[in-house]
């Protein structure tokens, strides 16, 4: 009896490892914390009410920050740990297996579980109150699409510690995905907890389309919409053509391992190839969606602190929508080596160039909403003046890198990880972080440290450079990406202890945006004045921080581009008189535990899926969690209470305690 | 007085968001599409990698896809005269057509799974090959479609049944019979692509 | 103020420190020292490629710097502000129109040099032939011409253009890097990659298997010996009359056992391994534009799949 638990106990939890002993204990640890506070306190009742069944677009995206920001720390440690492996060779910090396990996390999570649910709050927190909306098409959907994505990744973290993880890389390319190379439970969590939060993603890319489509105030026609909400929606439009070829190209790995199916085996006549261009098609627009509302995040900041319009208004726009088309059409430049003819290797090196036209148009529109403006340098706009050279240089080696001829030497190198980082560090999380600083005081009403920012700030872009720059000279001496271990004689040993140096003063800039957040909660002034910055120009700013649920009491008409500017414009001439509101009763949405227990169910079904491999009895809780979500989907058909109204009076109070005149 | 102006604010209320749940269903049909596309292309790349075991000439039986699509036609056909019934008002009727249209459906589900069965019993199971790999993926993921459809639809004939038409039910009927015609419409690629061009 | 003095200056000498970092030892540099024409050609696109960027990037950079300075808000700062300002089509048509030349004289050169690396000169005589097949995780060449084979370390004649053909066995796709000859290509299961080589000058090269594969990836180096053909010749024969057989057996044991492998001769293999395991590893599915066929067949095929 004894030994059989501990046979399964062995198989079942990730063993041997004296750091993921550590991890165990200390994830027991903080649940344990986490339960007992919330018991102790009696807060059970409010994180049920007020969190876990809100449909609030605000804290939907309050909570999608929040899992952003750990996973941001668990991806992080991941990079730390590999550039301490690499600082100099033949380091025994990790050995093979275990590199592998850790390159594979920090790319999933960082894109799928960092990126994404970063972008996704800032589409929850802004896209609503810049369009003048209550909250956002389907309020219901959106806290699945949160659910969903939440469970999809404690899913995959999990692997952490029970089955293993996933270790062939953050695609996963077959044949080394498939059972014959890969035959614990560690690849099928990858395929679930994306499977499960990438469906999420598409529920959320469908729910905003409609929101920017149908929800915008009286009088925003298309062309006078705010840039970030452009942004959202050329995202959300890459977003709906792209994800059903993640779900597809998951599903079929999925077969493959689970029904002995032979889409990508090497016999039974499979092809690997063919997901390798399924998931590229997924994946190259994948990296304009998260990078398109980067550039939405820049328009408007840089617009607010140049106290100017943005510059080029409908080369803007245009410019958007040429890359969200020709991101689909460049998915092959991530395999030129794989021997494509030269005729479709020269059109995807083309296609892939001509993304950096609309790209370099936007820098230049940027440069000059600045010229001629009044440049103040706030802790956004210092973002914003990190991006630019960032991204400017990232974006030149990617046209270095897509002259095919040339890529076959930079083709899985250095040269290639410092590229995709240089944009995706320089040209998403910078603009994330100066979309962050910007809408913090319109969501929290407080604003974030200034000192503690500028460390940040300076200590996360030197880390990037003396990080990232010796990483390209590192593929020229024909160093390739995801080694574990090399030796002396390869001249490669100065230039990664470099790179670690930097790559820990970004991991200390990021521990000074921890302590400027718990410094903001406990210390900051509170203000639930409306305009933040004072130069604020969209709609967001016209109401007051943080907006109550309803966000606005009255639903504006819009008279133009950048309104709530207008609107000051017209405050100052004289004789202006504010109209009294005209309030109404506020029709909302009601909360429901449904889409949390929905996502519980679809973290069950993965889970007993993913752990089938190693214990065949698992298929039962796999079934049940799979009719658990059916159940879901029936419990709400049947509901039909599912919205209130929030009377006038209420209403009056709310507006007149935040200081309005009603 | 204020009574009647709540419940025509109501009344705008539903509209509107029906017309926004239309336009979701809309889009979310579209992401079926790809989804299905890209299924049809795995399937076209693969439908030659036999690896030495059975093909599609040698499986597939004409009556039996044929009478699938028969059925499968009718049912969309009936679900379109369940809608008429519905705006014309009468329940019944409606409630009627939608039990005809699940019976076809099930009726083709059923023609489904006994072929696959048969197939599996012949050895020519999903993991024999690639070509089967993909054959049973798409028409299965078809197949699973009209399963979940034709749940869905049971759920919707109690709601009918217990609230009759109301703005809500009715939202409910155009998006399922939306989604019914589509599923009609992937079949008829199926039936070409899958089933004609496999015993031509 | 003195904080962001202190920052700026730390900043300006750790870029110093890497600059240095950056200079020593330009000899590393192996990806910008070519020795083979493949390899010029490539390294040449590097050079156009980073010129032309650069026309971009050091006036934007520049535009940036300037703007930031003189637009600052200050008080005292004289610059025009022009809060409405934020359309005009002559700047529009230079900024759009830039780019695109520039683009588009970089696509001219790149359509060239793909279409030149794919179809290289044709030569009288056939090129020379080695496969070389990536296994879980060692490199295995074979020499049809000398029925010879290697494992871990490839030897080849100066000055004469040797086609490998490239396939994975048993193992997942890998990628064929020798930075100072050749670019790499991809070596997949079922299929023959070709890749022309040409070493201009003789010496040992470093090569790698540049695609991740699995525990053992990082340790798929192997070394690239170009030699004049006279030794080579003398080479070979040298391993035809010491080196062991390569049976079957001794194949399967190549091919089966995970694990690193020695470098290693053999004086003859048996015959058509190579392409017979490119068959069985599906090779028969895969037709079109990818010839591999023909490759199999040991034919000269007329489109060359890669370079």
């Amino acid at each position: 009896m004894l030994e059989n638990i501990k046979t399964f106990a062995s198989t079942f939890f990730v063993t041997g490892d004296p750091m993921i002993y550590g991890a165990d204990v200390s994830i027991v640890l903080v649940s344990l914390a986490a339960l007992f506070v919330l018991t102790y306190f009696k807060k059970w009742g409010y994180v049920w009410r007020e969190w876990i069944t809100t449909v609030d677009h605000k804290k939907i995206g309050t909570m999608y920050f929040t899992a952003a920001l750990l996973m941001l720390f668990r991806g992080g440690v991941d990079a730390l740990l590999m550039r301490v492996q690499l600082a100099a060779p033949d380091m025994k910090l990790l050995h093979s297996e275990h590199y592998n396990e850790i390159f594979t996390t920090h790319g999933t999570i960082m894109i799928l579980f960092m990126a994404m649910p970063f972008m996704f709050a800032l589409f929850n927190w802004v896209v609503p109150l810049q369009i003048g909306a209550r909250d956002v098409a389907f309020p219901f959907l959106n806290s699945v699409s949160f659910w969903l994505f939440f469970f999809g990744a404690m899913l995959f973290n999990l692997s952490f510690v029970i089955g293993g993880s996933p270790d062939a890389g953050w695609l996963s390319y077959p044949p080394l995905s498939e059972n014959a190379f890969s035959h614990g439970p560690g690849q099928n969590f990858y395929i679930w907890g994306v499977q499960i939060s990438g469906i999420g993603s598409l529920a959320t890319g469908i729910n905003f389309l409609v929101t920017i489509l149908k929800m915008r105030a009286p009088g925003m026609k298309l062309m006078k919409m705010p840039m970030f909400t452009w942004s959202v929606l050329a995202a959300c439009i890459i977003i709906i053509f792209a994800f059903p070829v993640l779900t597809i190209s998951l599903a079929l790995l999925f077969m493959d391992r689970f029904f002995g199916a032979h889409f990508f085996t090497i016999d039974g006549g499979g092809n690997p190839m063919m997901y390798v261009n399924l998931i590229w098609m997924w994946g190259h627009p994948e990296v304009y969606i998260v990078v398109l509302p980067a550039f939405g995040i820049l328009s408007e900041v840089v617009s607010t602190f140049s106290k100017k319009s943005i510059f080029g208004y409908k080369s803007m726009v245009f410019a958007m929508m040429v890359i969200s088309v020709v991101s689909y059409f460049t998915w092959v430049h991530h395999f030129f080596t794989m021997g494509a003819g030269a005729d479709v290797n020269t059109f995807f090196a083309i296609s892939t160039m001509a993304i950096a036209i609309p790209t370099g148009v936007k820098v230049f529109n940027w440069l000059f909403t600045m010229f001629r403006g009044r440049i103040e340098v706030s802790q956004p706009m210092l973002w914003v003046m990190g991006f630019i050279p960032c991204f400017v240089v990232g974006g030149a080696t990617g046209v270095m890198l897509a002259v095919a001829p040339a890529d076959y030497q930079y083709h899985n190198s250095y040269f290639l990880v410092a590229h995709f980082h240089q944009t995706l560090i320089g040209g998403v999380v910078f603009p994330y972080l100066a979309g962050l600083y910007y809408w913090w005081p319109k969501i929290f009403g407080f604003k974030l440290n200034d000192r503690l920012g500028k460390w940040a700030f300076w200590l996360w872009n030197i880390g990037f450079y003396v990080c990232f720059m010796p990483q390209y000279a590192l593929g020229f001496m024909g160093m390739t990406r995801r080694l574990y271990t090399y030796g002396w004689d390869m001249g490669w040993a100065p230039l990664n202890m470099v790179s670690t140096v930097g790559a820990f003063l970004m991991g200390v800039g990021f521990l000074f945006q921890g302590w400027q957040i718990i410094h903001g909660i406990l210390y900051a002034e509170r203000s639930n004045a409306t305009d933040s910055w004072g130069t604020g120009r969209s709609l967001e700013w016209s109401i007051p921080s943080p907006p109550p649920v309803y966000n606005f009491a009255v639903v504006p008409q819009v008279k133009g581009f950048d309104d709530w500017y207008l609107t000051k414009e017209e405050m100052k001439k004289p004789g202006y008189k504010a109209e009294k509101p005209q309030l109404e009763s506020i029709h909302m949405p009601k909360n429901s535990g449904i889409p949390f227990v929905m996502g519980a169910c679809w973290f069950l079904a993965g889970f007993g899926l993913t752990m089938e491999t190693a214990f065949s009895w698992m298929i039962v809780p796999g079934v049940i969690g799979l009719i658990g979500v059916g159940l879901c989907m029936f419990a709400r058909s049947f509901s039909y209470d599912t919205d209130y109204y929030i009377p006038v009076d209420e209403v009056k109070r709310t507006e007149a305690s935040l200081g309005r005149v009603v | 007085m204020a009574q009647a102006a709540a419940h025509d604010h109501h009344h705008d209320h539903t509209e509107h968001e029906t017309s926004l749940k239309m336009l979701g269903f809309w889009i979310f049909l579209i992401t079926d599409c790809i989804l299905f596309g890209t299924l049809f292309a795995t399937f076209v790349v693969l439908r030659t990698h036999t690896d030495g075991g059975p093909t599609g000439k040698e499986l597939f039986e004409v009556p039996i896809f044929v009478a699938e699509t028969f059925i499968l036609l009718t049912s969309s056909f009936t679900s379109g005269l369940a809608v008429l019934a519905m705006n014309k008002g009468n329940r019944n009727a409606l409630i009627g057509w939608l039990v005809i249209t699940a019976l076809l459906g099930l009726a083709f589900v059923g023609l489904e799974v006994n072929e696959f069965a048969t197939l599996a019993h012949d050895g020519a199971t999903i993991s024999r090959s690639a070509f089967l790999s993909a054959f049973f993926t798409l028409v299965g993921t078809h197949g699973l479609h009209v399963s979940i459809g034709l749940l869905w639809m049971t759920g919707l004939i109690f709601q009918l049944l217990r609230r009759g038409i109301t703005g809500v039910t009715k939202r409910k009927i155009m998006i399922i019979s939306l989604y019914w015609h589509f599923l009609d419409a992937v079949w008829i690629f199926l039936f070409t692509v899958v089933y004609l061009m496999g015993v031509m | 103020m003195s904080k962001q003095k202190l920052l700026r200056r730390s900043g300006f000498f750790i870029m110093a420190a890497l600059a240095m970092v950056l200079l020593s030892g330009c000899e590393q540099y192996i990806v910008l020292d070519p020795k083979g024409p493949v390899a010029e050609v490539e390294y040449r696109m590097i050079v156009i490629s980073t010129i032309l960027c650069a026309i971009v990037v050091i006036p934007v950079l520049a535009i940036f710097a300037y703007v930031v300075y003189r637009f600052r808000d200050k008080p005292g700062n004289n610059a025009p502000y022009a809060p409405h300002w934020d359309d005009n089509k002559v700047l529009e048509i230079i900024w759009w129109g830039v780019p695109i030349v520039i683009i588009g004289i970089l696509g001219y050169f790149t359509a060239r040099d793909t279409f030149a690396l794919a179809n290289p000169p044709k030569t009288e005589e056939p090129p020379m032939v080695i496969q070389a097949t990536s296994m879980d995780w060692k490199w295995v060449f074979h020499y049809p011409g000398q029925d010879i084979a290697t494992v871990n370390e490839v030897h080849m004649p100066v000055g004469k253009r040797v086609e490998f053909q490239v396939t994975a066995d048993n193992a997942p796709m890998n990628s064929f890097w020798v930075p100072q000859l050749a670019g790499q290509t991809y070596t997949m299961p079922g299929m023959a990659m070709k890749l022309g080589i040409q070493a201009n000058h003789a010496g040992e090269y470093f090569g790698s298997g540049a695609n991740f594969t699995g525990a053992g990836f990082a340790h798929m180096q192997f070394k690239v010996i170009a030699e004049d053909q006279a030794k080579f010749d003398q080479w070979a024969a040298n391993v035809k009359h010491t080196a062991p057989a390569m049976t079957r057996a001794d194949y399967d044991k190549l091919v089966t056992t995970k694990g690193l492998a020695d470098k290693k001769e053999y004086s003859s293999y048996p015959k058509g391994i190579f392409e017979e395991r490119v068959m069985e590893n599906g090779g028969d599915n895969h037709t079109g534009h990818f010839e591999h066929k023909e490759a199999t067949k040991g034919e000269k095929s007329q489109e060359s799949t890669n370079k």
